[in-house]
């Protein structure tokens, strides 16, 4: 019936455009002066049926559940639910839902069947009375836009105006969604904090998560410092970092002024290639090359290191990290007018000379935006380091130790038994939360930084 | 053409500063200067004139190998400076830069202070034995580009920020401050206005007196004003070499005629 209905509306959408058109076009080949082309006219009375039929159409099929839930709930029969908990009365929907659909279970009570029958009925006739809304609705517009064809209607002005509409809609679309992802964290943040307090998480060095879910599970007696975590999250992005930085910054440089036409060829694709390599691929390679060798070194000089190391997650996410950086001190460079370059060989300053005094100053706001998001991604990147760095929190700065990160405690909270109401879930929120303003503060760190630079340079 | 001040010119010596003998200049397959013969004399204003694509600033910069900073362009045939060959293999063409300064047609102030602008030059060739040094070498070349009055209480603000007048007068400091020996100029006023084409013009002159300065211009009445040598270049041919005032009053070549009556171009 969904379907019909959005059939109905694109039938009414064209019909409104070509009438619109025809009409207009009839007008001007009687002689008549119009403001707008026939096809503004034809276009004004699309958008007219077609938005706010759509809009109807949307807001049906969303409040069409749980209207219908609420009519069949309140029409069971007296005392069936009386002295039942939230939970259990939302099981029983449920149930009366998935009967309804077919899936019956043992032998349901009577009432259930009835109400699963009246489940069914009730979606018919919405589905029904939706396709006779939709068709009645289009109609009137059809109508309404059918009347405002005059030579001096102003279509396209119309047009405009619900164009950038459409257009101010879809720019916010991924805002709000934003804004809402803030507030469900916010939210369940703050039932985290209901059962652990804000001291203890933020101040605590100690994190042991995994408590009992359930009564009879034996597990940890749980510790929710996030110290150590995050001490784990900053030691692995300083590791990625330090590597990353300095190769990614030469490898950009020598590309833009001392490599030749041949190798910029060869060597630009290859690192956009690598960055385009999946991190699991990166965490494999992390966790099978990289850290065995570490540990093989290791044991040559007798350092005894753990198989899940800081230094092994860190410099291969920093292998991630170099096209991203390289590429953007590449633009970075690239952006830099060519006539200081060719200012200050013309003084005669050698190639290294004018890289180094001039144009990497003139470079720096792009390149530390792009460090700064580089960070950012280092903060954020979760499977390298689910797969190469360890589970247990320590606090440590040691690279060559097993640390852990905010991305992998997530992870680990969320795998397995989950329950909405014990602290061992809710935690990975607040992790999550407080990834979320870090991450949050470096980028408008970042954009400030460029902001500032940018002002002295131009 | 009443500026057209063609009055006797004085050349202040013949002594020939940079001598070209047979010069062709290729960019890929495109002949850009067929086999270009001429002597820039010393202490002299040799304008290059002649039509746009005419290969005067192609070979304006081949004086000072900025063509070797083009990826495809090939310079065949000798150019020697003092009589050096400057496209031999012995030559550091960074030291050759220095040598020979070029100011461009757009001011290219760096993104630093007026005064390491200036300062530039002078510290990449450790020309200033120290701080005093080098503030003299800078005061002395804002004050022959006529900038030092401007400039002398905003030293520490950025060239940027400069007027375009001052900002070409500021890289025109810039590149007398490693004291070249040549001067090139590549159209230096085509973004100026007429008030600051009248100070660079006047500082032109002034410049005469301690370099060998060569300046390409498409305004015939900006070469008639302050060259004593003007070339003329068409189709990437060197047409006509001579004294300024004949060249213009008198020239010898139909296609010099036309171009400064207007009629090609």
């Amino acid at each position: 019936m969904t379907l019909f209905a959005f059939a109905l509306l694109f039938a009414a959408t064209v019909a409104a455009y070509m009438l619109n058109r025809a009409a207009a076009a009839s007008l001007a080949r009687r002689g008549e002066r119009l403001h707008s082309l026939a096809t503004f006219h034809g276009g004004f009375a699309a958008l007219v049926v077609l938005l706010p039929v759509f809009l109807v159409i949307l807001l049906w099929l969303l409040f069409q559940g749980p209207v219908i839930s609420a009519l069949v709930m309140g029409g069971l029969p007296e005392g069936v639910l009386d002295g039942l908990g939230k939970g259990e009365v939302s099981l029983i929907a449920a149930e009366i839902q998935s009967i309804a659909a077919g899936q019956v279970f043992g032998t349901p009570e009577p009432w259930k069947l009835e109400a699963a029958e009246r489940l069914v009925r009730l979606r018919a006739t919405s589905g029904t009375l939706l396709v006779v809304t939709v068709a009645a609705l289009s109609v009137v517009l059809l109508f309404l836009a059918r009347r405002t064809v005059a030579p001096e209607f102003r279509a396209r002005h119309g047009v405009e105006r619900m164009v950038l509409g459409i257009l101010v809609f879809c720019s916010t679309v991924a805002i709000f969604t934003t804004v809402g992802i803030v507030l469900s964290l916010i939210y369940e943040s703050w039932q985290f904090f209901r059962l652990v307090p804000i001291t203890e998480f933020l101040f605590g060095t100690n994190w042991e998560p995994q408590i009992p879910i359930r009564a009879d599970q034996i597990a940890g007696a749980g510790a929710f410092g996030w110290l150590p975590v995050i001490l784990g999250t900053v030691v692995i992005t300083v590791i990625a970092l330090a590597v990353s930085v300095p190769i990614g910054l030469f490898s950009a440089i020598y590309l833009n002024e001392f490599a030749s036409r041949r190798m910029r060829a060869v060597v630009k694709p290859v690192l956009e290639i690598l960055a385009g390599v999946p991190t699991v691929v990166y965490g494999f390679f992390a966790v099978l090359t990289v850290a065995p060798a570490l540990r093989a070194a290791g044991a040559e000089f007798g350092i005894p290191i753990s198989p899940n190391t800081a230094l092994a997650a860190g410099s291969v996410m920093a292998i991630m990290l170099i096209p991203f950086i390289s590429s953007f001190t590449d633009d970075a460079l690239a952006a830099v007018p060519r006539a200081l370059r060719d200012g200050s060989l013309a003084l005669g300053a050698t190639r290294g000379e004018t890289m180094l005094k001039v144009l990497f100053p003139a470079a720096i706001p792009g390149i530390v935006g792009g460090i700064l998001l580089a960070v950012s991604r280092a903060i954020g990147e979760t499977m390298i380091v689910v797969m190469a760095a360890g589970l247990i929190a320590t606090m440590t700065i040691n690279p060559l130790d097993s640390v852990t990160t905010v991305t992998v405690q997530i992870v680990t909270l969320l795998i397995g038994d989950t329950s909405f109401d014990n602290p061992k879930t809710l935690a990975a929120f607040a992790l999550g939360m407080m990834l979320f303003i870090v991450t949050l503060g470096i980028n408008i760190l970042a954009l400030r930084i460029v902001r500032k630079y940018r002002e002295l340079y131009d | 053409m009443e500026d057209l001040r063609l009055t006797e010119r004085l050349v202040g010596t013949d002594e020939v500063k940079i001598q070209a003998r047979g010069v062709n200049v290729y960019y890929g397959e495109s002949h850009a200067i067929k086999d270009v013969d001429v002597d820039i004399l010393d202490k002299t204003v040799t304008a290059f004139i002649g039509p746009s694509g005419c290969g005067k600033s192609t070979f304006l910069r081949c004086l000072n190998r900025m063509n070797d900073t083009i990826d495809n362009c090939r310079v065949t045939g000798s150019i020697r400076l003092d009589g050096q060959d400057i496209y031999d293999r012995s030559v550091d063409p960074v030291q050759l830069r220095a040598q020979v300064g070029m100011v461009f047609q757009k001011p290219n102030p760096f993104p630093k202070s007026i005064y390491d602008n200036v300062a530039y030059g002078p510290r990449i060739h450790g020309l200033a034995r120290s701080k005093a040094d080098l503030d003299e070498i800078v005061e002395k070349s804002l004050r022959r580009a006529a900038l030092w009055n401007e400039a002398k209480d905003r030293l520490d603000q950025p060239g940027t920020g400069l007027s375009g007048g001052q900002q070409q007068r500021l890289c025109i400091a810039r590149a007398i401050a490693t004291s070249p020996e040549v001067l090139l100029m590549d159209e230096p006023c085509s973004a100026l206005d007429p008030i600051a084409t009248a100070q660079v013009e006047e500082l032109i002159d002034e410049l005469r007196a301690n370099f060998s300065v060569v300046i390409v211009t498409h305004s015939m009445q900006q070469a008639a004003r302050v060259s004593q040598r003007t070339a003329f270049f068409h189709l990437g041919n060197l047409v006509e070499y001579g004294e300024t005032g004949q060249v213009f009053t008198n020239p010898r070549d139909p296609r010099t005629e036309s171009y400064i009556t207007g009629r090609i171009g």
